[in-house]
This record gives structure tokens, C-alpha cells and sequence, in this order.
């Protein structure tokens, strides 16, 4: 295997868990839904798919029980702020306090054990090819999953009658409400959305990148994830560009390491922050536009008027 | 959270525990991070369950895993304190300074920090020559390495840490003198994802042979699936590598535990310092394993003598990076300049982070 493709494919495996979780809250956000417990829902799927896969030797059950893990979590979210409605930023933070305390216990016994691996998608003759074959055919299915996600919800966005309706309810809730349509149903679809998004990011992270259970093993991810949203202006191209620049420059600061260039690691450490808001800043200079994008009752509680 | 449901269960444990034997010695331990971790932790989490079977009948163990380094960690190490905890081991080099603040407010208490180089009235500090174990790997690498290039996953550049790279790279020197080490620093000591990073990075790079100064198993893991081979760390890692591992350093704190508990119950605990290597039996090696049997017994005979006393990984000449004489030929490294070692050897391909 040549030096560049083991850097793309290295690429993919770091920038991937980015992907899913942030288009997952990106759809989240364009409902009008501010869910911060990113970072819970995807550890809560990562335990969740290690356990089910280790429990029952299958990779696929993993996913599924990632999957509903997410969703469960979003679930508790979606009735604590879209029926009691509580503050969004102090729910979806305790969701993430949360996820790391239940994880933690959950995955307890679970510590250490070998995993099972997700294997790739061998897609005959095509992932034979050389270079291009590994890094386009021989990739596993959450992968493809996640790219597939992202064009999806770009076309559904802005392109369909649901995505208009989304954008809908989240620009105006009320005008959403007084056209007839419903506002908590179509968020609640949301919310569990963005929740089996983020805990597909967890279960690729205990299935495929590092297939183990440790605690915390999601350091972060979720976190940078919502902010990729933001710096993306909730657009889901741009949302690609992010998650990739941050996966490329991260990987670019080892490899650079492992070539001996004499720049101080703790900076190649920051560098993926910097670059990637740096970038997202630039590409969104357009005020009009981000105006357009920012879903205007992001985080407000929805009662209808009266 | 985890670490409120850690302390929690300690609490628990060291309630229980105090309504069951009040006259039993209570010897806790802080871990870094969980005991599940087959590295550093769970190392040292062997050493405890080692204790209570010598000891048992007069002995309680206690413990509390996943602290990190910083102000939680004097919380945890003064909540063993007020619950009677009469000996405690402190398992990580951040643990030191909170050590040392809780060790005066408990002065009747005596404290064992691992690593570090305070030490106080009641405070001891001990720590293993892993190195020693590195030169044994650096040896296995250059014989094992058909790019004649390995990869070092290191965590921060703490003399600890660049001690190992020096002796591992000392160690492949005596076999090929050309041979190339590439590192990487990953800050952080146990991120199976990053580490995970830097192994396929420097698999990618030529490196077909890893090790690693961080305490996951994911490294390991990356070298099977790669084709390449890899050192365990801490503990024999081979259930996560069967292909891939040629040996593991094993850290073996049970005859230290054990000697220093006996000590407190016998009363003739005192403040010191120990370094032991392979001679006392602290730092040990798996199995050598996917390797032919020359290379094996080779090892075996490097082993056998750095626990003689035969060969000091430390041994002149070393040149540094730049060239300039560190040991003259015929002398070796005193503990003290090891100990605050922040150069590397000649030969390294990188430079090291201030």
C-alpha cells in the first residue's frame, strides 16, 4: 500500500465520525431543535453497538443497537424539550453528561475485550483496483453510509417538500403552525434523526475505527461536530468540506511528525481547530446568505399561539 | 460522571469494608484510568489483586480508577485518606504534587507516588526501568524490520517517555546502526482513536514495525490488520494481536506492593526511593512471539543479561542528536542524569518537543 492511499484511507476513518454525527445535528438545527448532547448520543451508540456486536458476534446488530441507542437518547431529549419544554441548552448538556455516566456503566464489563470489526463493503472487481480501489470500493458501510447521508440531506433540504417544511418550522414557527403544519411532530422526526446520527458516529467508532469499548472513548467528537454545523452555515456541502479538512489536517499533523519536520506537536495538535474554522469562515463571508441558512428560531421553545 | 459512580463505588466499598474489619490495613490505590485497560492501569490493578491474595487476612484493598491528573485527583486521593485508608499508591507522574498537599494534611498516613521524583516525610516514590525492556524491543525491532524503519508512538515528552525512545533505538543500534526511528507524539496517554491515527500514519510511512509509549491496545491492533508487528505495553496485549505481537514489557508492581504493605505492618516503613528493573523482577517479558527462534534466543540472552547486570542500556559511548559525546565509552548513564533526560541519541528522526 502506497504512503498517499493509507493517508486518504486514514483521512476517511477520522473525518467519518464527524460526518454522521454533524449531519445528523445539522438536520436537527434546521428544525429549529438546538440539541447539545451530541457527544452523549454518540458514546451512548458506541457502547451500545460494542455490547450487542460482542453479546451477539455480528457487526450489522451492532449498528442496529448504535442506532436505536442514539435515537432512545434524542427520544428523552425530544420529550423534555419539545413536550415539557425545558431549555434546550441545559437538556441537550445534561444528555451529554449523561451519555458519558451511562456509558461508563454500561460498558463496565465490557472494557478491554477484543472487538468484533466491522468488515469493508468488497465491492468484486472494482475494489481490486489499485489506489482508487481501496479508497473508493473497499471502504465499509458506515462510510458510504455517512456520504450517502450528507448528499441525502442536502437533497431532501432543499429540494423536496419536507425539506421546505423543516426549513419551515424551523425559520417560523408559527407561520409553520398557522399553515397547518405540526411543528413538535415534525421536530420530534428531527431530534430522533440527528439522535441515530450520532449514534451510527458512536458505533462506527467502537466498530470500525477502533473496534473497543473504553470510556470517553469519543474525546470530543461530538463537540467538534456541533460546531461543524455552525461554522457550516447549515449547509450540508459545506458540512463535507468541514468534516474532511478537519480529518485531513489532523492526520497531516501526525504524518508530518512521522517525517520528522520540526514543528512543536502540541501546534499540529490545535491545527485541525484553527484550519477548519479558519476555512468555514472564509468560505461563509456571505452575510445574505448565512442569514438566509440560520434557522431564525433555533433553541426557542414552541407554544402555539393563541 | 464516571468519576462520581467511581468514587461512589469506593465509598461504598470503603464503608463496607470498615463495618467488616475495622482493624484490617486499608491500602488504597488511585488509578489513572480504568482497570480494564490491558495496559498501564490494569498493570497495576494486577499488583493490588496480588497484594490481597498474599495478604488477605490482614489487608483491605481500595480502589478508585479514572481520575485524572490535577485538582480531582487530590479530591480522590484525600477521600481514601478520611476513610482510613492507612497506605496509598498513587499510580500516576500527575499525581505527584496533589500527593504530596494531601500527604502533609495526613501526616499519619504514608503515600507511595509512582513515577515521580518528590518525595516527603511520609511520601516514598517508586517507579519500574522499563527501558530496560525497550533496548530488549529496539534489539527484536532491528532484527524483525525488513524497511530497516520503526514507528514510536510516544504521549508527552517527559524524560520517562524519551528514556524509552533512546533505549529502544540503543537497542537497534547494536544490531544495525543505520536503523531509522520514526516518532510520533499523540499528547495524550490513552486515545485509542489518535493512537490509532499515528499507527496507520506510520505504517503508512514505511514503519513496519510499532511500539508505543501511550496505553491502548489500538496500535497493536492497527499493526495486525496492517501486516506489521508491534510491542505490547504495560501488560502481554498478545488476546488483541495474535499475529502481530513480538513481546510485551510487563510491569510487575506485585513484589513491591507486597514489600511495601508488609513494611507498614510491620512498622518499619520509611520514606525512600526505588527504581528496579529486570533484576528485581518489576519490569518482565511476555512471551516472544511470530518471530524466528535466533531472534528469540538472542533477546532471551539480552534479557538475561541486562537482569545480571551485564549489559546497561545506558552503557558509553551515546552521542546526542547532534553529535557531541553524552557517555564516554566505558562509562555508563547515572540514574540521575536519566532521570531528567531531554535529548535524544543520535540516530533519531525527529525532534523532540519542548
Amino acid at each position: 500500500m502506497g504512503a498517499l492511499e493509507a493517508v486518504i484511507l486514514t483521512i476517511i476513518a477520522a473525518s467519518t465520525p464527524l460526518l454522521l454525527a454533524a449531519t445528523g445535528e445539522l438536520v436537527t438545527e434546521r428544525s429549529g431543535v438546538l440539541n447539545l448532547g451530541v457527544e452523549g448520543m454518540m458514546i451512548m451508540g458506541a457502547v451500545c453497538s460494542f455490547a450487542a456486536a460482542y453479546v451477539s458476534g455480528s457487526a450489522p446488530v451492532g449498528i442496529l443497537a448504535g442506532l436505536a441507542a442514539g435515537v432512545a437518547m434524542s427520544m428523552l431529549f425530544a420529550f423534555l424539550t419539545q413536550t415539557l419544554m425545558t431549555s434546550q441548552v441545559a437538556t441537550g448538556l445534561s444528555l451529554t453528561l449523561l451519555g458519558l455516566g451511562l456509558s461508563g456503566l454500561i460498558g463496565e464489563g465490557f472494557t478491554g475485550l477484543p472487538g468484533v470489526k466491522l468488515a469493508p463493503v468488497q465491492i468484486p472487481v472494482l475494489s481490486g483496483i489499485p489506489f482508487i480501489g481501496p479508497i473508493l470500493f473497499g471502504q465499509d458501510i458506515l462510510v458510504y453510509a455517512s456520504l450517502a447521508l450528507t448528499a441525502a440531506v442536502g437533497y431532501v433540504l432543499f429540494r423536496t417538500r419536507t425539506g421546505l417544511v423543516i426549513n419551515a418550522v424551523g425559520g417560523n414557527h408559527q407561520s409553520a403552525h398557522a399553515l397547518g403544519y405540526g411543528v413538535i411532530r415534525v421536530r420530534y422526526a428531527c431530534i430522533a434523526f440527528g439522535g441515530g446520527c450520532s449514534g451510527l458516529a458512536g458505533a462506527y467508532l467502537s466498530l470500525a475505527y477502533t473496534p473497543q469499548w473504553v470510556e470517553n472513548m469519543s474525546a470530543g467528537r461530538g463537540w467538534i461536530a456541533l460546531a461543524l454545523v455552525v461554522f457550516a452555515t447549515w449547509l450540508p456541502g459545506r458540512l463535507f468540506v468541514g468534516a474532511y479538512l478537519f480529518g485531513t489536517v489532523w492526520i497531516m499533523g501526525l504524518y508530518v511528525q512521522g517525517l520528522g519536520v520540526a514543528v512543536p506537536s502540541q501546534l499540529l495538535s490545535s491545527l485541525p481547530y484553527l484550519v477548519t474554522i479558519a476555512v468555514l469562515i472564509v468560505i461563509s463571508g456571505n452575510k445574505a446568505l448565512i442569514t438566509v441558512n440560520t434557522p431564525a428560531c433555533i433553541g426557542q421553545p414552541f407554544a402555539p399561539e393563541r | 460522571m464516571k468519576r462520581l459512580v467511581g468514587i461512589a463505588a469506593a465509598v461504598l466499598a470503603a464503608t463496607l469494608a470498615w463495618s467488616a474489619a475495622a482493624e484490617k490495613l486499608k491500602v488504597g490505590f488511585v488509578y489513572i484510568g480504568p482497570v480494564g485497560d490491558h495496559g498501564w492501569t490494569y498493570a497495576h490493578d494486577q499488583g493490588r489483586r496480588a497484594l490481597e491474595k498474599e495478604l488477605g487476612g490482614k489487608i483491605e484493598t481500595v480502589y478508585i480508577e479514572n481520575v485524572p491528573e490535577g485538582a480531582d485527583a487530590e479530591r480522590a486521593i484525600e477521600r481514601l485518606a478520611r476513610q482510613g485508608a492507612k497506605l496509598i499508591f498513587t499510580t500516576s507522574f500527575g499525581y505527584m504534587n496533589p500527593t504530596l498537599k494531601v500527604a502533609k494534611r495526613f501526616p499519619d498516613v504514608k503515600f507511595e507516588h509512582a513515577t515521580g521524583y518528590k518525595r516527603s516525610a511520609n511520601v516514598s516514590s517508586y517507579n519500574a526501568r522499563f527501558h530496560e525492556g525497550r533496548y530488549v524491543n529496539g534489539q527484536i525491532a532491528a532484527r524483525m524490520s525488513k524497511s530497516g524503519t520503526a514507528g514510536y508512538i510516544a504521549s508527552f515528552p517527559i524524560p520517562e517517555v524519551v528514556m524509552g525512545i533512546n533505549a529502544f533505538m540503543l537497542g537497534a543500534q547494536t544490531v544495525n546502526p543505520n536503523f531509522k526511528l520514526k516518532v510520533v507524539w499523540v499528547n495524550s496517554w490513552f486515545d485509542p482513536g489518535k493512537e490509532a491515527d499515528a499507527a496507520k500514519v506510520l505504517i503508512g510511512q514505511g514503519a513496519d514495525i510499532l511500539t508505543q509509549h501511550t496505553d491502548s491496545t489500538a496500535p497493536l491492533q492497527i499493526a495486525q490488520k496492517e501486516g506489521a508487528s508491534a510491542f505490547g505495553q504495560a501488560s502481554d496485549m498478545i488476546a488483541f494481536a495474535p499475529k502481530a505481537q513480538l513481546t510485551a514489557i510487563i510491569n510487575n508492581w506485585a513484589p513491591y506492593y507486597i514489600a511495601r504493605t508488609k513494611a507498614v505492618l510491620d512498622g518499619t516503613w520509611t520514606s525512600s526511593d526505588t527504581w528496579n528493573g529486570m533484576a528485581a523482577g518489576t519490569v518482565r517479558m511476555a512471551p516472544y512471539t511470530n518471530m524466528p527462534d535466533d531472534v528469540a534466543a538472542q533477546a532471551k540472552k539480552t534479557e538475561a543479561m541486562i537482569a545480571s547486570g551485564e549489559i546497561n542500556p545506558f552503557a558509553g559511548p551515546i552521542h546526542r542528536q547532534d553529535g557531541t559525546l553524552a557517555v564516554p565509552e566505558g562509562k555508563v548513564m547515572d540514574d540521575g542524569t536519566l532521570l531528567g533526560i531531554n535529548w535524544y541519541v543520535k540516530g533519531i528522526d525527529d525532534s523532540l518537543p519542548k
